[in-house]
């Protein structure tokens, strides 16, 4: 076997790790077990969302993954990143799975924000920003959705006029994960109005405490104001906090979305494959006519089907890596992940209510509630799944026009 | 890691592509459908030529020492043509000999299926259908310093072509069933042995009833150790079932997909439609899972890795449906052309039936599944 792996060096399907890589897997697994508090899921409530008493608490631990290098393995150093590869960055969402890890509370500057100024960032842009997305200083959100155009993003219809060295803002976003803890907006406004829908963007970095800025909770299906709606009243902002060229957001915001679904990408399927581990855990304890529910045939084929999802996600995900490794563009098997996590997770959702059966009606705060009544908003949550971050209905038609060349 | 394919598979991908185009055109495998022998002398001794037909096989065999992920790489393309013949029934004899055999009997035996003058079958369930140990029920009996073997196997792929038979029996009443299982070597027109063609939906892929009474067989390998290479052999097969799979459904995909840009509905093509569209993405996700599943078994039973059994139950289990479902979409796109006897798609998706049906099925390899997670 030996023998074999060394001649596969040459590029082969091989899921070998280097001296180097296994290296950092014992060091990132070292460090987890001893940074790991056992009753964190207890003290915030396990879920795959933060939920509002969870912030202070995610906002130290990112912090501390900041400090022992485990945060922005991909980015550049002089973006405070640590130059590594994806490789690496799979190793430690894989082994953070396995320890049952909270999650990234700044994921949107983490996955989106900060790759993107990075990309296409001005000099003083690059110093000023990524590093405090790192830390976890600063928290960002993403102003791209709006009440009147959701999955048609172009037909967005904030304005940005400018007025001198700034452009002052005016308009509404919604659906705005994080905007009440945010410290900076990823804004897309449109900055000419008589061009074609898509020409006429621009993408901003927004104070969020600069004036005029209103963030109003938006109380959703699960009772938490997790999203927001965030309101732009004669808002100034500096033409140096343009980033790209004006009138060029569209693109800076697909560059986003790219590194939306790549950095995303890793995350999800680990913590669907945690979240799969505590359903299991549910099925052990529950019994359905007198049967453990992991004894029952029906739901023996339920959850091994689940289990081949997820593990499908994570192979389909190696290919994607494995061609950006080489330098290559990910293929069509890049694009189904976000879809098929959506299916998978709403089916597991749905499994957990099935296996809880007339529990599944109690929510936290009653005695009688499973797992103190976390799955019942788990469920509810992710109902959203297949809506944000491009509706399901959305990715097939990208998967059709873009990967497959049906026309439009 | 590097989950991808080396430049040479990439390679070797092509040049069968290629070859398929040329040799195994649509008028070919119906040609092949039509007769019992589902191959020509002359197609079977350009895949000899080829170094196909013993790909796997180590060279000190006459084999061409390649590794199991190239066979993956090669039974891709074979689905993608929807390739009929006795190709996959000789490499599970092959693959028993190797798996099993002593020195003398891979040296005997697999020169001669690397260089296209023997074909071989496993001979392996019975009318009972079973997948596991106590479905083997064919009894074999020592005689005269070898073995005479009395029973049914059905399913039996080729087994009218077959050169020489790798028969799965009952040796002895173990205290698990797996432990009275040995194989055993039949070669064609042994005294008591009876084949019988048999019609099949899916006609790419011949299947036989074998009798055997007491036919006279040499031991494969050792007494009552049959079951464990047996399961590798199987293991490995499926896999290798899979990628075949995965490659007729890409095939599926294809075609839809081209046939929806042309195909003129309302004034406009029909891919334009959402209903439509949206069931293409579907049919492609489905390929994609499966492929990514598939090469990651590969990669699992060629490296021998302790996951590579639930690595394989996984693959059977997506691909099985993945298949079932992208054929039967591609024929509901295509609309009425699609139901027709003239269009290739009825020819993959029976062969997606048959598939499906081989080696176990998605309930099947799920609950295997269920069982490896330990649940």
């Amino acid at each position: 076997m030996n023998h074999r792996s060394v001649s596969r060096l040459e590029g082969m399907l091989d899921f070998t790790l280097t001296p180097d890589q296994e290296a950092f897997r014992e060091r990132v697994r070292a460090w987890l077990k001893a940074n790991i508090e056992a009753d964190w899921q207890r003290k915030i409530g396990s879920s795959d969302v933060p939920r509002p008493e969870a912030y202070e608490y995610l906002r130290r631990w990112q912090h501390k993954l900041h400090d022992a290098g485990f945060i922005g393995l991909t980015w550049p150093k002089e973006a405070g990143g640590q130059g590594l590869t994806f490789m690496e960055e799979l190793i430690l969402h894989e082994e953070m799975a396995v320890a049952k890890a909270p999650p990234i509370l700044n994921i949107l500057g983490v996955g989106m924000a900060g790759p993107t100024i990075v990309a296409y960032g001005t000099e003083a842009q690059k110093r000023r920003y990524p590093a405090k997305i790192l830390s976890c200083e600063e928290i960002w959100c993403q102003g791209y959705s709006e009440p009147n155009s959701g999955s048609d993003l172009a037909a967005l219809q904030t304005r940005a006029v400018k007025d001198g060295d700034h452009y002052v803002i005016n308009g509404q976003k919604v659906w705005t994960s994080l905007a009440h803890i945010a410290d900076w907006m990823m804004l897309l406004a449109r900055t000419d109005p008589d061009a074609p829908k898509h020409k006429g963007i621009t993408y901003f970095l927004l104070d969020m405490k600069a004036p005029g800025v209103t963030v109003k909770p938006l109380k959703q299906i699960t009772g938490d104001p997790e999203f927001n709606e965030v309101f732009f009243d004669n808002v100034r902002v500096h033409e140096s906090q343009v980033l790209g060229e004006v009138n060029n957001g569209w693109q800076v915001g697909l560059t986003t979305l790219m590194y939306e679904r790549l950095a995303l990408g890793f995350g999800l399927q680990v913590r669907l494959r945690i979240t799969l581990e505590g359903l299991i855990e549910l099925a052990r304890k529950m019994e359905k006519s007198g049967r453990t529910v992991t004894k029952d045939p029906v739901m023996r084929q339920k959850i091994a089907q689940l289990w081949i999802d997820t593990e499908s996600l994570k192979y389909t995900g190696a290919r994607a890596i494995t061609k950006l490794l080489r330098g290559e563009m990910p293929g069509p098997e890049a694009s189904a992940g976000k879809m098929v996590w959506v299916e998978t997770h709403q089916r597991l959702q749905e499994l957990a209510m099935e296996i809880e059966g007339p529990y599944s009606q109690l929510m936290q705060g009653s005695d009688w509630a499973l797992d103190g009544g976390s799955w019942q908003y788990t469920f509810l949550r992710s109902r959203a799944n297949s809506i944000e971050g491009g509706t399901t209905e959305i990715q097939k038609n990208i998967i059709g026009e873009r990967v497959l060349g049906l026309p439009k | 890691m590097d989950f991808g394919f080396s430049q040479e598979q990439e390679q070797i991908r092509a040049t069968a592509r290629k070859f398929f185009e040329n040799e195994c055109k649509s008028e070919f495998v119906r040609a092949r459908m039509a007769e019992p022998a589902g191959v020509t002398d002359d197609f079977w001794k350009k895949l000899g030529e080829q170094g196909w037909l013993g790909l796997v096989y180590p060279e000190e065999y006459g084999g061409t020492g390649l590794g199991f992920v190239d066979l993956t790489v090669l039974m891709e393309e074979m689905g993608r043509a929807v390739m009929p013949g006795p190709f996959f029934s000789t490499l599970l004899g092959g693959l028993a000999i190797l798996e099993a055999g002593s020195a003398d009997q891979k040296k005997e035996w697999l020169g001669k299926i690397s260089d296209g003058t023997v074909k071989a079958t496993l001979a392996w369930t019975e009318p009972s259908a079973r997948w596991d140990a106590p479905g083997v029920t064919t009894t074999a009996r020592a005689a005269g310093g070898g073995f005479t073997l009395t029973g049914t196997k059905l399913f039996v792929p080729d087994a009218h072509l077959a050169d020489v038979l790798v028969v799965v029996a009952r040796t002895s009443e173990g205290k698990r069933a797996e432990d009275g299982v040995s194989l055993f070597l039949v070669p064609r027109g042994a005294k008591g042995l009876g084949t019988k063609l048999l019609p099949t939906m899916d006609q790419t892929r011949k299947l036989c009833e074998v009798k055997l009474e007491e036919t006279p067989a040499t031991l494969l390998g050792t007494k009552d150790g049959g079951w464990a290479p047996l399961e590798r052999v199987v293991q490995r097969a499926t896999v290798a079932l899979c990628a075949e799979m995965c490659g007729g459904a890409q095939k599926v995909l294809d075609m839809t997909t081209e046939y929806a840009k042309i195909r003129v509905a309302f004034g406009k093509p029909i891919g334009s439609y959402q209903g439509v569209k949206h069931r293409a993405a579907d049919m492609l996700v489905d390929v994609e899972n499966a492929k990514s599943l598939t090469y990651y078994a590969a990669w699992a039973v060629d490296e021998n890795v302790p996951e590579s059994a639930l690595a394989c139950s996984m693959a059977k289990a997506y691909t099985s449906d993945a298949y079932r479902k992208v054929s039967g979409a591609g024929i509901q796109l295509h609309g009425g052309i699609g139901f027709t006897w003239e269009h290739d798609l009825h020819l993959y998706f029976k062969r997606a039936k048959s598939s499906e049906f081989t080696f176990g099925d998605a309930t099947y390899h799920r609950e295997k599944v269920a069982q490896l997670i330990s649940l």
